[in-house]
């Protein structure tokens, strides 16, 4: 089991070390080919450990690798812990990442990058298990880290690119942010309980006052508020799409995303104690899904649509654990990882086919040279708009459902709405994809379809798209040995089926409207003439709220400023002028003493003579000193100076 | 009068004086290893006086060293001396300037 453990964990470094090898060298196909073996490796070991889990009840694989640090009290080893949870994120993981693996070497296969793609994105693997396999919050703030420096290595892949590199410092420093408040967080569960094993701390919180515990919840949370791009630190997430698709689709929507869910889910001792804490990230959590939701409307960037997406679906992660239904939170993650990842795959085929070109506008009546692709890509859709059988109803409703049997009204109208505005944005894209008028002529553009190993590649996720439903029982049997997990049963059973019908008519009807308004023959590239986008709401919409302005404006122009002043003023004038300075004065002294070495040995001889007569007279002076010191400290204390 | 230890030790002084304006004014390199002679054995003759007035040898080891360390000193330098004669045709210190920093 141990060994199983140390397969998963560490074939995605091995991948990711055999790579590097290969950086500086032209395009190797077999390096792709045996990354993608050793991440299926990986996948194949959880699988294993999944169903040893499974079998075995609730006795999770734990390990403690060796330790890392042990000085007096602090006891931080490399613990590894399998249970109930960690499995399904490495499920999760190792699945998407086997998949996106073998996607990238069709997708990047023109890329001088090729062999340094690979070595990123499988680090990337590595990190994020080492996050989700952790047994204490020290190794999850490494792999915390470690996703995000491969974050920014992927998504700054294309560094030749001024925009790539500014989305990887954007999405780095805001992640850097963040990662304050999870380290004070994480002190505060040191400071408090004396250790970060997960074990330890959740039990020594419930001895803990409400006040110090909602602190460390309120920290810890603020830490995955970055992680998952939640309000106010979300404009990352959507210029992160500059990045190569396979890689917003693995990291930008599967796994590092959901990290911050993940880290609500683990600690979820701490916050079923802090139901306030919980409460507000539930509220904030349905506010992004609605404020994300919002914005997808109307971009016209296909990549940034999925991403607002994404940004939605991880509000409605958060309401739920949030509200302490935290199985279903873990339970959308996953089919969430699913859909979201096919349709990101998907949206990697377009952009091949129409050559990079991200305006969904542009496109048109592509379903007729890529046929599986729409297909995916519909289904994908209907998946995650939550429409009956697909993995969207199980997980969404589910969540829906909680608010409702909760009592929080708000949060729950809130969420419908949102699963409408979902089932819009979503239909508005694969209806200006791929029917309608292929306008994409006017652009002298040949769309081919996708290499068909890429698409068998998906085709596991289209299932599990389709049919991931039926695993929510399984999963729910399996998780409440852990989580406190409970079924939520609206009481009368004409509330449920009303609740049921009624959402599922409402995201159908949602459906149909995008198809009316966006399927027919009159659309036309915006020109920006248009009444409706020069309405007040489609500006604040496409503008992203003046966010990202504000940001640029108020926070990013003074910082640059003051950095400006404090270089200039500061640092040049005191730091390195008093540096300088002594540097001079000792160039200065070397300068004018120069003259004396003039070669000349009876010179030399005569300071050679000033210098005896000036040592002979300090050794006098300090002898006469030493003798009269008594008296001198009289003297001197009569002055007043001693 | 009868001859004392200061009497040993002023001469000593005035001879190190002398020695010492030797060294800082000769510009003859021969004239400058006389006044190092010359210091040299002023010091010898302070370690002679005051050994004898304490009754202990050591002092006058000590001269005998001195002695010794100035001949061969004398001995190393003048063969210098011969040899930049020989390249030269001078010994004058002005034109000692090799060293130049």
């Amino acid at each position: 089991m141990e060994t199983l453990l140390y397969i998963a964990l560490f074939a995605p470094l091995v991948s990711s070390m055999f790579s590097a090898l290969f950086t500086t060298t032209p395009k190797k196909t077999f390096v792709g080919v045996i990354a993608s073996l050793l991440i299926f490796t990986s996948f194949v070991s959880s699988s294993l450990l999944l169903a040893l889990i499974v079998v075995n009840g609730s006795a999770p694989v734990h390990v403690e690798m060796m330790t890392w640090m042990a000085t007096g009290d602090l006891y931080i080893p490399f613990g590894f812990i399998v249970d109930e949870v960690s499995v399904t994120m490495m499920m999760v993981v190792t699945l998407v990442s086997t998949i996106v693996h073998i996607y990238s070497i069709g997708y990047m296969d023109h890329d001088k990058g090729f062999n340094r793609f690979f070595a990123w994105l499988s680090a990337f693997v590595f990190s994020m298990m080492v996050l989700v396999m952790s047994d204490n919050y020290a190794g999850l703030f490494i792999g915390w880290e470690g996703v995000g420096l491969c974050s920014w290595g992927l998504i700054g892949f294309w560094f030749h690119k001024e925009s790539a590199t500014w989305a990887a410092n954007e999405a780095f420093i805001m992640n850097r942010i963040a990662d304050l408040g999870m380290l004070i967080g994480i002190f505060l569960v040191y400071w408090n309980t004396g250790t970060l094993q997960y074990e330890g701390a959740f039990e020594a919180f419930q001895t803990l006052d409400t006040a110090t515990l909602t602190w460390i919840g309120i920290f810890l949370f603020i830490g995955a508020m970055g992680k998952s791009a939640q309000f106010p630190l979300h404009t990352w997430l959507a210029d992160a799409m500059e990045g190569p698709t396979p890689v917003s689709a693995l990291i930008h929507a599967a796994t590092m995303v959901t990290a911050g869910v993940y880290l609500v889910i683990r600690s979820n001792e701490l916050y079923s104690l802090i139901p306030n804490v919980g409460l507000f990230i539930a509220s904030l959590g349905a506010f992004v899904a609605l404020f994300a939701a919002s914005m997808a409307l109307v971009n016209r960037d296909m990549k940034r649509i999925i991403a607002y997406s994404t940004l939605s679906q991880l509000g409605y992660m958060f309401a739920a654990a949030g509200l302490g239904a935290y199985w279903v939170a873990l339970f959308h993650l996953m089919a969430h990882a699913f859909f979201k990842a096919l349709l990101f795959l998907g949206a990697g085929n377009v952009m091949h086919a129409m050559h990079d070109e991200l305006d969904p506008f542009k496109m048109g009546g592509l379903k007729k040279v890529m046929k599986w692709t729409w297909i995916m890509m519909t289904i994908a859709s209907l998946a995650l708009a939550g429409i009956f059988p697909f993995a969207g109803f199980f997980s969404k409703d589910t969540i829906l459902e909680a608010a409702f049997a909760e009592h929080h009204f708000v949060i729950y109208g809130v969420l419908l709405f949102t699963a409408g505005l979902t089932a819009f944005y979503s239909f508005r894209l694969v209806a200006l994809i791929f029917h309608g008028e292929e306008r994409y002529k006017i652009f002298g553009i040949h769309p081919h379809e996708a290499y068909r190993f890429m698409l068998v590649a998906m085709s596991p996720l289209l299932i599990l798209a389709m049919i991931a439903g039926v695993l929510q029982e399984p999963f729910f049997h399996m998780i409440e040995e852990i989580l406190s997990a409970h079924e939520y049963h609206i009481h009368s059973h004409t509330t449920l089926w009303i609740m049921l019908v009624g959402t599922q008519v409402f995201v159908a009807l949602a459906i149909l409207y995008a198809y009316k308004k966006y399927a027919n023959a009159f659309i036309k590239v915006p020109d920006g003439t248009s009444a409706i986008e020069n309405s007040f709401a489609y500006k604040l919409l496409y503008n992203q709220y003046y966010i990202p302005y504000f940001y640029e404006e108020y926070l990013v122009k003074p910082y640059k400023e003051i950095s400006d002043m404090f270089w200039n003023k500061v640092d040049m004038k005191i730091v390195d002028a008093s540096v300088d300075g002594i540097a001079g004065i000792i160039y200065g002294t070397g300068e004018k003493t120069r003259a004396m070495q003039s070669g000349n040995l009876s010179t030399m001889l005569k300071w050679m003579v000033v210098g005896l007569v000036v040592l002979l007279s300090l050794a006098v002076v300090f002898g006469l000193a030493a003798r009269y010191s008594d008296s001198i400290t009289v003297i001197l204390s009569g002055l007043g100076v001693m | 009068m009868e001859i004392g230890l200061n009497h040993y030790l002023v001469l000593s002084t005035i001879l190190f004086a002398i020695g010492l304006v030797g060294v800082m004014k000769r510009k003859n390199l021969l004239l400058l290893f006389f006044a190092t002679e010359i210091l040299l054995n002023s010091v010898n003759i302070a370690f002679a006086a005051i050994s004898h007035y304490y009754g202990d040898l050591t002092g006058q080891m000590f001269a005998f060293f001195v002695i010794a360390i100035a001949a061969s000193e004398v001995a190393v330098g003048l063969g210098l001396l011969i040899v930049w004669y020989k390249r030269h045709g001078n010994i004058d210190l002005e034109t000692m300037t090799s060293m130049r920093g």
